[in-house]
């Protein structure tokens, strides 16, 4: 059987931008055909799971006031279900990174990540958090989060406009729905630095520091 | 990008056209309005010098310490004073020419708010100060290499990226200098073994950005709060050197963005002060004009996330629904709701909207009617009352010290508008009052930003009907060079003054450019103002300030 496809209920499958990218993902995560019981056990939790995913409170800069107007009254998150932000990372499904992430930055947003539960899912938001942004020839700027932890959504912007902010919530919400957790492993963004790269090189701090 | 702008010809609608714009060039023999004249004192002498000016000419308020690195001649600070009680500006300018060992003394002693702004110097200037009680980096990570604000210096080449957490230091440097000349160093405490230590951020929903705070505690009051900084320094002031100056503006409006007109038009003053340019009475206006709705954007703002920290999320509801109205009318105008690249050297970046009048008109009373609501559903809540009122008090005299300008400085009776003092734009034509309450408790720097509100829909008010025709950019030269010197403005901001240092050297770009952060001494003096407070009133209290980190970090 083929896979479903998935229906976000405001916007509809024809007006989303990108959908060549998200075919390509389906048929990938689908290579040895769907299984008709499993698949309908999956698409009943991805419809949970993609109606209700809660982000984190993460903001470092501009984007995080734009984050907060989106949560209020008129473009009012709640809608799609995201409204539940969550202040501890324990308790979040997706994190969205709203900002410029510095050097300092780089280890604490890493660590929130990996304090996160799976599965977990990653929005980079605005011009900074793609690439540096305006600040790019920095010397104390992270050149785009995908250097430090797999990104699934690109949302580009100075800030971001609300509608766009949404626009890629949906997004994400149907790659969440074109997920398998049952029966076949599910493709993942692959991480830029894996956890066994940072323990070595915590390690190798806390010799240099034993020895001097 | 921003050049792209500045070179285009100017449109050719009507206004443009009618009053064709004048070469603005002031002959050199006259010095920019907002030119630094300052004194050189010799490194021995500065202590000194600087306690004869604050006991005996009043300079009680220290403005800024820039520091810069002059080549050859050593590295060294520009001090800013201010004295509350005449208005008298004084400018302090002391080199160390030791380049290998740069030694400055402290004043840290004499003003509370040197302590931070000299260990912003140290972090990007290396300069060491004789007699600091805690000489840490501020910004930078402890292991960072290298002073990146120094001309020779190569930050990107000495410092990957690190992943790994890190500790930080509980024990911090004082550097002294002897009779003879020898430097000693005296090693000092934060934090001892004994002491109950509680990490409140970076990511925590209530410090407004990611900021850190390591809090002491002895039982549930706070004994000590040491703030850690630079989670989100962009290195805004190394890139500047490099920009040429309608490149710098782009940068201005992402620091302190509830700020961000007030911000730029900081900017856009020094250098059209410095430059000779001229801007027409209807830039001026629209600039006031603007400036008024993004304070009143930022106060709403403020009170909806004070509400939100404090656990009323109907009335956050609220603030935003009204702060979403003056982000209609920057939106028609600018194009933008929160970066919004309006003022550029010389003028505006377009002309108003048609219906900008109309709507800011239509936005008068409605924000008049709403902000009794404001009252009826949180500021008169007995619970808000209860945890706001004699809560985190600073007296006259810390304000001063800790250099809290705006609505802050003003909840303890420090008059410091810099729109009364130092009039600028159209801020002399216009008819408001300067809030001033004395408690200097959350409850009043609460009241005080309300009050404000009224007072900037006041200004508006006047201004509206009256913004007189021109043109709304005066024509500038292709590539905007500065004279050779130091140049200082100020604006109102936000949540305090906004200064620009701009040091040129003649180019096309700054050889300097330093920006008096409204934020810095906002979290600098919460230690003063939660010593021996409830741990559980210190979101409240830092609620209360508001700072924007961005701004601080830079």
């Amino acid at each position: 059987m083929k896979p479903k496809r998935p229906k976000i209920k405001s916007i509809p499958y024809e007006e989303f931008k990108d959908n060549e990218t998200f075919e390509k993902l389906v048929e990938e995560l689908n290579q040895n055909g769907v299984n008709v019981i499993v698949r309908k056990l999956d698409d009943l939790l991805d419809w949970g799971r993609s109606n209700s995913l809660w982000p984190l409170t993460f903001a470092t800069s501009c984007c995080g006031i734009e984050f907060m107007a989106v949560c209020a009254a008129r473009y009012d998150i709640a809608r799609f279900g995201f409204e539940v932000t969550r202040n501890s990372p324990r308790q979040a499904d997706v994190i969205l990174v709203n900002g410029t992430i510095t050097h300092k930055m780089a280890p604490v947003l890493r660590r929130l990540y990996d304090q996160m539960a799976d599965p977990k899912y990653v929005v980079a938001i605005g011009g900074c958090a793609i690439a540096g942004g305006p600040f790019t020839k920095s010397y104390h700027v992270v050149q785009g989060v995908d250097k430090i932890i797999p990104v699934d959504v690109y949302v580009p912007g100075c800030p971001p406009r609300p509608e766009s902010f949404l626009y890629g919530m949906m997004q994400l919400q149907r790659k969440v729905k074109a997920e398998n957790f049952f029966g076949t492993t599910n493709r993942k963004e692959k991480s830029p630095l894996s956890l066994k790269e940072i323990r070595k090189q915590e390690d190798e701090i806390v010799k240099n520091q034993e020895q001097a | 990008m921003e050049e792209t702008i500045q070179n285009k010809p100017v449109k050719p609608q009507a206004e443009a056209a009618a009053a064709p714009a004048k070469p603005a060039v002031v002959p050199e023999a006259v010095p920019a309005e907002n030119l630094v004249v300052s004194t050189l004192v010799e490194p021995e002498k500065l202590h000194g010098e600087m306690l004869r000016l604050k006991n005996e000419e009043g300079m009680d308020f220290l403005e800024l310490i820039t520091g810069e690195d002059w080549g050859e001649e050593g590295l060294g600070c520009v001090y800013n004073l201010w004295s509350t009680t005449t208005g008298k500006r004084a400018y302090i300018k002391a080199v160390a020419k030791d380049r290998e060992n740069p030694f400055l003394p402290t004043v840290s002693d004499l003003w509370d708010i040197a302590n931070i702004y000299e260990r912003e110097v140290f972090d990007f200037y290396g300069i060491r100060f004789l007699g600091h009680p805690d000489m840490r980096r501020v910004f930078l990570r402890e292991d960072w290499v290298g002073y990146p604000m120094r001309k020779d210096d190569k930050p990107e080449e000495q410092n990957d990226l690190r992943m790994n957490n890190f500790v930080y230091a509980d024990k911090t440097t004082q550097y002294d200098c002897d009779a003879d000349g020898q430097v000693h160093e005296t090693e000092h405490i934060v934090f001892s073994p004994e002491d109950y230590v509680v990490n409140i951020g970076p990511q925590h929903p209530s410090t407004h950005g990611v900021l850190h705070f390591r809090v002491a505690l002895e039982g549930e009051r706070i004994k000590k709060i040491d703030p850690i900084l630079g989670y989100i320094h962009r290195g805004i002031e190394k890139l500047n050197e490099s920009y040429t100056y309608p490149q710098t503006l782009a940068l201005t409006d992402r620091m302190d963005y509830l700020g961000a007109m007030q911000s730029r038009h900081a900017l856009c003053m020094a250098i059209e002060k410095a430059a000779g340019i001229e801007v027409s009475e209807r830039v001026q206006y629209v600039r006031t004009i603007m400036d008024e709705l993004q304070r009143i954007d930022s106060h709403i703002l403020f009170f909806s996330c004070l509400c939100q920290d404090m656990g009323a999320t109907t009335a956050f509801l609220y603030g935003f629904r009204d702060r979403e109205r003056v982000l209609d009318i920057f939106e028609e105008t600018c194009g933008g709701r929160l970066i919004l690249n309006y003022n550029m050297i010389g003028g505006l970046a377009h002309d108003i909207h048609p219906d900008f009048q109309k709507h800011v008109k239509a936005f008068i009373p409605y924000m008049r009617k709403n902000i009794k609501e404001y009252y009826d559903i949180f500021i008169n809540n007995v619970i808000a009352r209860n945890r706001l009122i004699g809560v985190g008090v600073l007296s006259k005299e810390d304000v001063i010290s800790g250099g809290c300008t705006g609505p802050t400085g003003r909840a303890s009776g420090w008059s410091n508008d810099v729109r009364k003092h130092a009039p600028y734009a159209t801020y002399d034509k216009v008819e408001f009052s300067e809030v001033l309450r004395t408690e200097g408790d959350s409850y009043a720097r609460l009241l005080n930003r309300m009050d404000e509100i009224e007072q900037s829909l006041h200004i508006i008010e006047q201004l509206v009907d009256n913004i007189p025709e021109g043109t709304y950019q005066t024509k500038t030269k292709p590539i905007i060079k500065l004279p050779e010197g130091t140049y200082y403005s100020a604006v109102e901001g936000s949540r305090g003054e906004f200064g620009v240092f701009v040091e040129s050297k003649g180019d096309k770009s700054p050889y300097r450019m330093h920006y008096r952060s409204t934020g810095l001494p906002l979290v600098a003096i919460m230690d003063k103002a939660c010593r021996d407070e409830l741990i559980a009133d210190m979101m409240a209290i830092n609620g209360t300030l508001d700072y924007v980190v961005p701004d601080i970090d830079r």
